[in-house]
Parts: structure tokens; C-alpha cells; sequence
């Protein structure tokens, strides 16, 4: 505990989210993110056995977004208690506002040699609809990922949370969410693509999305945008407003009683929850090269849960874990054996909830017989940062 | 097939008439190379002699009537016969040739036979030809139908006789025949009637279609008075539509209505007992297919128990291996519960195969009752709608009659008051959820009959369900019902405008701002409590 009255710089409170072991961990990451993978893509030859393939990169560069989501949903489950079933929205909601973007930056290279994308002029569309208006500029793109979302999600929650919606109640109606926009994405006549959504994307910026560099300098993106998420969900719960939200999450009657009002403290994390997934969609489709309303299914958004509640919930290192080990261990099974992923995941399901109640990352520390069960959580275990 | 029984039947029918014979001075044009001479031929050929004729029209049809020297024969087979008199000519002349007819002549042709029809003295035979007639008649006919209707006696078929007869009148001459004509046809509620009116008040460059101003106004006040039976019975239509797909959407909801309105337990994996129930349906129809192929109409009755015992099994083992151990946990319930739902669809695509499988109606559900001319009420809806009628009374019957009821009333209301008093709350909850499994299984045998049978299945449904049961109010039977038949009809009234899917959307949003505006739903439970 920090009994200094005398406020701390913002920045230096936000170098302190992490202590020092943790600050060296995500040194090395970046390191290897930024220096490593691309030197090991690009330097050696193919056939070099440190190489690391075009693959790879696709894959863990795709994890690493779902890393984000799965913080993103770490924060407003794990430390708000508020299950969302419509995550899978936010993210495509993101990828697919910047996935318009890459649809103009084709331009007349499409195979009907027109300026509007392929899909419209194939529905016979003369000109673009009013809300993919200004989609061919890059910042205007990128505020629309993070804005749309945003204000999306605050609208919805202002009035969910307003009503005390809560528990299975919210997670039902995020699943009817998600699942109404996947319907409407899937028209053809709503200007997002119909069922094959964006995709034969050729340049980002200008540059070629295919080039290596390219997918080496996103893959780069999207290991610092890991971190900045690490940081900020980190400065978060250590900070007053963290303590405030986990203990919403554990008595709402009585957080109410003592004078929050639990409202903005919930309104304020599901919003951020969903820019940061929007944030992580819009680096996702550039490196997947499609954005489908499949995307939006309910069982995608479902599937994000699992990724939190395997590396454990209320932790920020577990998500990032879960996310890697559902996906890394779904690459392989869909390719080795596609028929038992599903016997699998179902099972994740069921051994995660009934005796993983805390993640990998909770038995991890069972078995170093020192689990304590700390609700804010650490990065690397020791609750050491500043506490306001 | 057809070909030979027409032959045959119009063999039959020459045999049975007295041998009447045909002026050969009438048949001699149906030789010529001309198609107009030709279709003079068949009209004066039908007027003159209606019961004669039809062998002859049907051999030019079937392409077997023939040219032979100066006779008109019909070839059947290896015979050959005079077609003036359908007697057999022996020896059959070598040198024939065949009349082709082109496609001009062949649809007046077909109309001309269907005319002749009118005549048959089987009923069906007239009502099928009186249907066919009523869609090309015109003026040429008149004189036919008018015979028609003076020796019809049948009123189903005189009514649609003078349908057509009116629609024949439409193209007369006289202004007062068309007058009279556009009156009967006010009286019709058929959407071809209407077709068949509209173009009468339209203008064909200057002039009017219909020339005379009378006929005109007529045919306006008739068009309106069919557009409102029309609408009538379209409403009328809808209603039902939307009341079948509210049983439907009951039958989904009802189990879940136990299972999670009773006892509050989110079971995401009730789709997926919705699709137990439904390849049991599947797999009693290859028992009765394998076994008992006499009463295969009947394998639906058996479905019925093993589709509910069934489901009632798999949730029995749900709730004693999974479930039970999550009590109070609803979060994890609802991932709990979904990764047994992806294991049950994944079993099912293993066992049964990833492919949809074919479950067939009974004879008895196909068919259905048509009320109105353009509304047919089908059978397998009506029966779908009584049997969630069925279920829903067995279930409240159990909920609040039997003593199992009593007990997961007990239980659900006041868990350790129940257990003090002697209640085994541990084995009512597995019922309880055994009880909510089976009646999805039920559910699911009913849905067998309408929809995709296939792993897939159960997600489809899985939202639905819980938006009935969320916008009946948790905890309410009788909410989930008039939240489902309320979803059922208002979804079926949008489709109306706005087609299916937008209307989903739009159904969706609704519970949304619905759920938000009222989060107990419906019909919500009077009291005051602070939650958790």
C-alpha cells in the first residue's frame, strides 16, 4: 500500500502497472516481436531451420489478436463479472470497417476494373452507400473502427446496465445482439459483402498486403498493440477505479449502498472492452484477408469466453495463455483430425468450468503451493504494483 | 404412362357410346398442312359431336392419328381404326401417314379436350376439367360450356362452369354479355379472377381495353369485392402461419421454460436436445422401415415416447455429471453447458452423419384443408399446433397437479425449507431436468416434421428459445406461451412487408429494447427483493 498523498505523474503510474520482472518479460517479447520474428522471416533462406514461415507469422499474428480480444473480455468478465456473448460483434464491427478500407485501396485492380469494390458493382450498385462515405481515407477509417464500436456498445449498455441487466439476463440479449447483426450483415443489399463479406485484398497504405515486410511490420502492430492492451488493462485494475469494478463485480447492492453509482463504472469498461476488440479486429483482417459475418456467429463470441476461462479469469497474463492454447491447439486439430476439434472443445468447455475454476494460470500457481486468491490478479503473479 | 391410360380410357369410351358416327367432312381438315384450318377443324369437330370427338382429339394429341388414303384412321398399337366411326379396318391400310400439330395447335388442342372432359361422367374427371378449362377459356368455348352447364348438375363444379363461362364472356362482342360476365366474376375469390379482371380499367395506348364505360365501372366494384376477400383470407392466412410458427416456437421454448424458468439452470445445449428428439423421430422411421413396414404411417406415434425418453436420458446424465456440480455458478453453466453442446452435435454428426437426414411425413399429416381458394390450412401445421396444445396441458398437468410438480415447486421456491421437510431436492433437480430434456425432446419430434433433421440443427433454435422464454418472464408458464404465440403471429406480419430475415432482425431488436425496458419480462413475478 502507497500512503503518499502526493499524485503521481500519469506516466510514471502507468510505467509502475508493471514491476520490474514483469517490465524485463515484455521487454524480451518485444524484442522477439519486433527484432526476432522479423529478422527470421526475412534474413534467412527458406530452408534455413531457424526460418520462420510466411505460416507462422499468419498464425501467431492472428492469436495475437485474439489475445486482445481475449484481455478486452478478460476485463469486463473476468473483473467486471459481466459475461458479454457478443464480443464477436465488436471485433468484426472493427474488422469490417477496415476491411472497407482495403476494399478501396484495391481500386480499379478488381476484376471488374471498377472504383466501387467487386460486390456492389456485381449487385449493380451505382455509387457507394452513404455510410462507407470518406472509406478510401486511412484516418477516417481508423476512427471509424474505434468509434462505431464505441458507440454501439455504449448505447447498448447505457440502457442495459441502466435496467440492472446482469448475469445470463445480459449475456442472452449480447447473444441476440450479435446474432441479429450477423443476420443483417449476411444481406446483400446492407453494403457489407452478403455471406462472402471482404475479402482479395491487394495493399494496405499502398504497400502490397501480401509482401512479407508487410505482414511482418503487422505482425510487429499487433505484438505492441498486445502489450498496450496488457498495460492499460493493467494500469486499470490496479488503479481506484479497478477496485471500484471488482467490487461491483463481487456485491453490486452494496457498492450501490456505500454511493457508486455501478452504472458508469460498467458503461466505461464495456465500452473500452469493445474498442479494444474493434482495435484488434481492424489488425486482424489485414493479416486473415477476409472479414465474413461469420465472424459474428454466437458461437465465435462464445468461443472467446473459453479463451479467457481456460488461462484463467480475473488474471491478464491468463487470457493471452488461453487465447494461445484454444487457437494453437484448434490450428492443429482442424488439420489433423477436423472431426474431434469439437469433441475437444466441448471438453475444454466442460474441464475448464467444472475444475479450472481460476485457468491454467490458477492451477500454475496451485501447484507452486503459493495460489492466493488475489482478486485484482498480477501479470506475473506478485500483486507488487502500486495500489491506489 | 399417361399416354396409354388416355388411349385406353378413350377406347373404352367409344366402345361404351353408340357407335355414332362423325361427318368424315369434318375430319378431313385435321389433315391439312394449315394450323388455322387445323384449329377450325378441332372447334367444329368438338361442338358437333362432343362424346365422339374425344377419341379422335386424344389419338391427334398423342400423336396417333393418321392419313390414310381418304380416311381419318386412329392407330392403337397394332390396330388400326376408322376415326369417323371407331370401328377397326381390317386389313389395316399399310400406307399412313401421321398428322403432326405444332405448338399452336397443340395448346388449342389441349384446351379443346379439356373442354370435352366437361362431359366425362366421372366427377373427378369434370371437376379436374372444369379447373383447366377456368384457366384458358375464351370465347370460342362458349358454345361448349354453355352445353356444359345446362347438363351439369354437380353445384362445386357448376360454380367453377360459370367462372369460366364468365371468363369466356370477356372476350364476346356484345357489351351486355361482358357486363353480365364481370358480375359472376365479382363473386369468385380467386387470385386469377383478379388477374384476369385488373387489365379491363387499364389503356392500351388511347383507347380503353375494355371499350364500354358500364363494363368498366363493373369491373371496378367486382375488383374491389374479390381484393377484400382476397385480403381477408390473406390475413386470415397469416394469422395461422403465425400462430403455427408460435406452436413451433413453443415446442422449442417449453423445455427450456422448465429448465431454465423453473429451475434456472441456462442450458445451452437445449438445442441440442431439440435434435435428439428429432433423430429419434428419424430412427423409429428406419425401425418401422426395417421392421414393420405395414404401419410405417404410424412410426410418428412411437417417436413420441422415445423421443422424450431419450432426451429425458441425456438430461438426466447432464444435470448428475455436469450440471449439478455448477449449481449457483450460472456463468459457468452457460459455457458448461455449451461445450456439451458441441460434443452432442459432434456425436451426432459421427453417429449419424454430417448430412441432413431425410425424416418423411406421415400419409395423414400430408394434405391439408383449404378453407378459402387461395388459403389451404396444411395438416402437418394443424397438427403440430394441437400437439403443442397436448403438451403444454401434460405439462402443466405435471407441473402443478402430480406430485413431482409439487416437489420442484417446492424445491425452486425455498430449497432448504423443502429439504428440512423431508424433500430429496438432489433427485428432484435431475427429474425436474429429465422432465424439461424430455418435453425438448418432444420438441424436437415435432420439429422432425417440418424442418432440417441434422447435427446443425439445435443452434438454430437456441436463441429463439431463449428470447421466448426471456420475454415470457423467467419462472412463467404461461408467459413463455403468450410470448411465443405473440413472436409467432407479430414475426409472421412483418415477414408480410419486409420479408423473413429482415423481419427477424426486426423481431430481435424488438426484445432487445423490450428486455431492456422491462428486464422481468411479460409477466413478472410480484415482490420485493434485492437480488443476489
Amino acid at each position: 500500500m502507497n500512503p503518499s498523498p502526493v499524485p503521481v505523474p500519469f506516466i510514471v503510474r502507468l510505467g509502475r502497472s508493471f514491476d520490474a520482472r514483469t517490465w524485463q518479460i515484455v521487454g524480451l517479447f518485444a524484442a522477439f516481436a519486433l527484432v526476432a520474428v522479423p529478422v527470421m522471416h526475412l534474413a534467412l533462406p527458406p530452408d534455413h531451420p531457424l526460418h520462420l514461415s510466411t505460416w507462422f507469422i499468419t498464425l501467431v499474428g492472428k492469436i495475437l489478436c485474439y489475445a486482445i480480444v481475449a484481455v478486452a473480455m478478460d476485463l469486463i468478465w473476468g473483473y467486471g463479472g459481466i459475461l458479454s456473448l457478443g464480443h464477436g460483434l465488436f471485433f468484426a464491427l472493427g474488422g469490417y470497417a477496415f476491411g472497407m478500407y482495403l476494399m478501396r485501396q484495391i481500386g480499379r485492380d478488381g476484376s471488374y476494373q471498377s472504383d466501387l469494390p467487386d460486390f456492389m458493382v456485381f449487385l449493380d450498385w451505382k455509387e457507394l452507400p452513404w455510410f462507407w462515405a470518406g472509406s478510401d481515407s486511412f484516418l477516417w477509417v481508423a476512427l471509424l473502427v474505434l468509434v462505431v464500436p464505441a458507440v454501439i456498445a455504449f448505447v447498448f449498455g447505457y440502457f442495459a446496465f441502466r435496467s440492472r441487466i446482469k448475469g445470463v439476463y445480459f449475456s442472452i440479449i449480447t447473444q441476440a445482439l450479435t446474432y441479429a447483426a450477423m443476420l443483417l450483415f449476411f444481406r446483400n443489399e446492407t453494403g457489407f459483402g452478403g455471406n462472402n463479406g471482404f475479402t482479395d485484398f491487394k495493399r494496405i497504405l499502398g504497400y502490397s498486403i501480401t509482401a512479407p515486410e508487410t505482414r511482418v511490420v503487422l505482425f510487429a502492430l499487433s505484438a505492441l498493440a498486445l502489450i498496450g492492451t496488457l498495460l492499460l488493462a493493467r494500469y486499470l485494475v490496479t488503479s481506484k477505479f479497478g477496485r471500484v469494478l471488482t467490487a461491483i463485480r463481487d456485491a453490486e447492492s452494496r457498492v450501490m449502498f456505500i454511493g457508486y453509482n455501478p452504472l458508469w463504472y460498467k458503461l466505461f469498461v464495456w465500452t473500452l472492452s469493445a474498442m479494444l476488440c474493434a482495435f484488434a479486429g481492424a489488425l486482424y483482417v489485414p493479416q486473415v484477408g477476409i472479414i465474413n459475418p461469420s465472424e459474428m456467429s454466437v458461437a465465435n463470441s462464445i468461443e472467446i469466453a473459453i479463451w479467457v476461462a481456460v488461462g484463467g479469469r480475473g488474471t491478464l497474463i491468463g487470457p493471452v495463455i488461453g487465447a494461445f492454447i484454444v487457437n494453437l491447439a484448434k490450428s492443429w486439430f482442424t488439420v489433423s483430425f477436423p472431426e474431434y476439434w469439437l469433441f475437444f472443445l466441448g471438453t475444454l468447455f466442460i474441464v475448464a468450468t467444472l475444475y479450472l475454476p481460476q485457468g491454467v494460470v490458477g492451477l500454475w500457481f496451485k501447484l507452486r503451493g503459493r495460489f492466493r486468491n488475489d482478486d485484482a490478479g498480477a501479470v506475473a503473479g506478485d500483486a507488487k504494483g502500486v495500489r491506489a | 404412362m399417361g399416354k396409354s391410360r388416355f388411349l385406353l380410357c378413350g377406347w373404352l369410351l367409344s366402345v361404351s357410346l353408340a357407335q355414332a358416327a362423325i361427318d368424315p367432312a369434318l375430319l378431313k381438315p385435321l389433315a391439312s398442312e394449315d394450323s388455322d384450318t387445323k384449329i377450325a377443324a378441332i372447334t367444329a369437330l368438338a361442338q358437333a359431336a362432343p362424346a365422339e370427338a374425344l377419341p379422335v382429339l386424344k389419338a391427334l394429341a398423342d400423336d396417333s392419328l393418321a392419313v390414310a388414303g381418304e380416311r381419318v384412321v386412329i392407330v392403337a398399337g397394332e390396330r388400326v381404326l376408322d376415326a369417323a366411326n371407331n370401328t377397326e379396318i381390317s386389313p389395316a391400310p399399310a400406307a399412313r401417314e401421321v398428322i403432326g400439330i405444332n405448338n399452336r395447335v397443340r395448346r388449342e388442342l389441349s384446351a379443346a379436350l379439356a373442354a370435352l372432359r366437361l362431359f366425362s361422367t366421372e366427377r373427378a374427371v369434370r371437376w379436374q376439367a372444369a379447373q383447366e378449362v377456368t384457366l384458358s377459356a375464351d370465347a370460342k368455348m362458349l358454345p361448349l360450356l354453355d352445353r356444359a352447364l345446362a347438363a351439369e348438375k354437380d353445384p362445386e363444379i357448376r360454380t367453377r362452369l360459370q367462372l369460366a363461362h364468365a371468363q369466356a364472356s370477356l372476350g364476346s362482342t356484345d357489351a351486355e354479355v361482358r357486363l353480365a360476365a364481370v358480375k359472376t366474376l365479382g363473386e369468385s375469390s380467386d387470385p386469377k379472377v383478379r388477374q384476369l379482371l385488373l387489365p379491363l380499367n387499364e389503356k392500351r395506348g388511347d383507347s380503353w381495353v375494355e371499350p364500354d364505360s358500364a363494363v368498366r365501372a363493373a369491373a371496378g366494384t367486382s375488383l374491389r369485392s374479390i381484393e377484400q376477400r382476397l385480403a381477408w383470407a390473406d390475413s386470415l392466412g397469416r394469422a395461422f402461419t403465425g400462430l403455427s410458427l408460435g406452436s413451433i416456437l413453443l415446442l422449442a421454448a417449453l423445455g427450456l421454460a422448465i429448465t431454465y424458468g423453473v429451475m434456472g439452470v441456462i442450458n445451452m445445449a437445449h438445442g441440442e436436445l431439440l435434435m435428439v428428439g428429432a433423430y429419434s423421430a428419424w430412427a423409429m422411421q428406419s425401425v418401422f422401415r426395417a421392421y414393420l413396414p405395414g404401419a410405417l404411417d404410424w412410426y410418428l406415434l412411437a417417436a413420441i415416447p422415445v423421443g422424450f425418453l431419450a432426451a429425458a436420458l441425456v438430461g438426466v446424465l447432464m444435470e448428475r455429471l455436469i450440471i449439478r456440480h455448477l449449481y449457483g455458478r450460472p456463468l459457468e453453466t452457460l459455457l458448461a453447458t455449451w461445450g456439451i453442446s458441441l460434443f452432442l452435435m459432434q456425436v451426432a454428426r459421427t453417429v449419424f452423419g454430417a448430412q441432413n437426414v431425410e425424416v418423411a411425413n406421415p400419409a395423414w399429416m400430408a394434405g391439408g384443408i383449404e378453407l378459402l381458394p387461395n388459403l389451404m390450412l396444411p395438416w402437418n401445421r394443424i397438427i403440430i399446433v394441437a400437439f403443442s396444445i397436448a403438451v403444454l396441458v401434460a405439462m402443466w398437468a405435471i407441473l402443478n397437479l402430480s406430485r413431482l410438480g409439487m416437489f420442484v415447486r417446492a424445491v425452486t421456491q425455498n430449497r432448504p425449507m423443502a429439504g428440512c421437510v423431508g424433500v430429496p431436492t438432489g433427485r428432484i433437480d435431475t427429474l425436474a431436468f429429465g422432465l424439461g430434456a424430455g418435453i425438448a425432446g418432444l420438441g424436437g419430434v415435432a420439429l422432425s416434421q417440418i424442418a432440417n433433421v441434422g447435427p446443425d440443427m439445435g443452434q438454430g433454435y437456441i436463441v429463439d428459445s431463449f428470447m421466448v422464454v426471456v420475454l415470457g418472464g423467467v419462472g412463467q408458464l404461461a408467459g413463455a406461451v403468450w410470448a411465443a404465440l405473440g413472436l409467432g403471429v407479430f414475426t409472421k406480419f412483418l415477414e408480410g412487408w419486409t420479408g423473413a430475415v429482415v423481419a427477424k432482425i426486426v423481431v430481435l431488436v424488438f426484445i432487445i429494447i423490450f428486455i431492456q425496458k422491462r428486464p422481468q419480462g411479460l409477466f413478472a413475478l410480484k415482490g420485493r427483493f434485492v437480488e443476489s
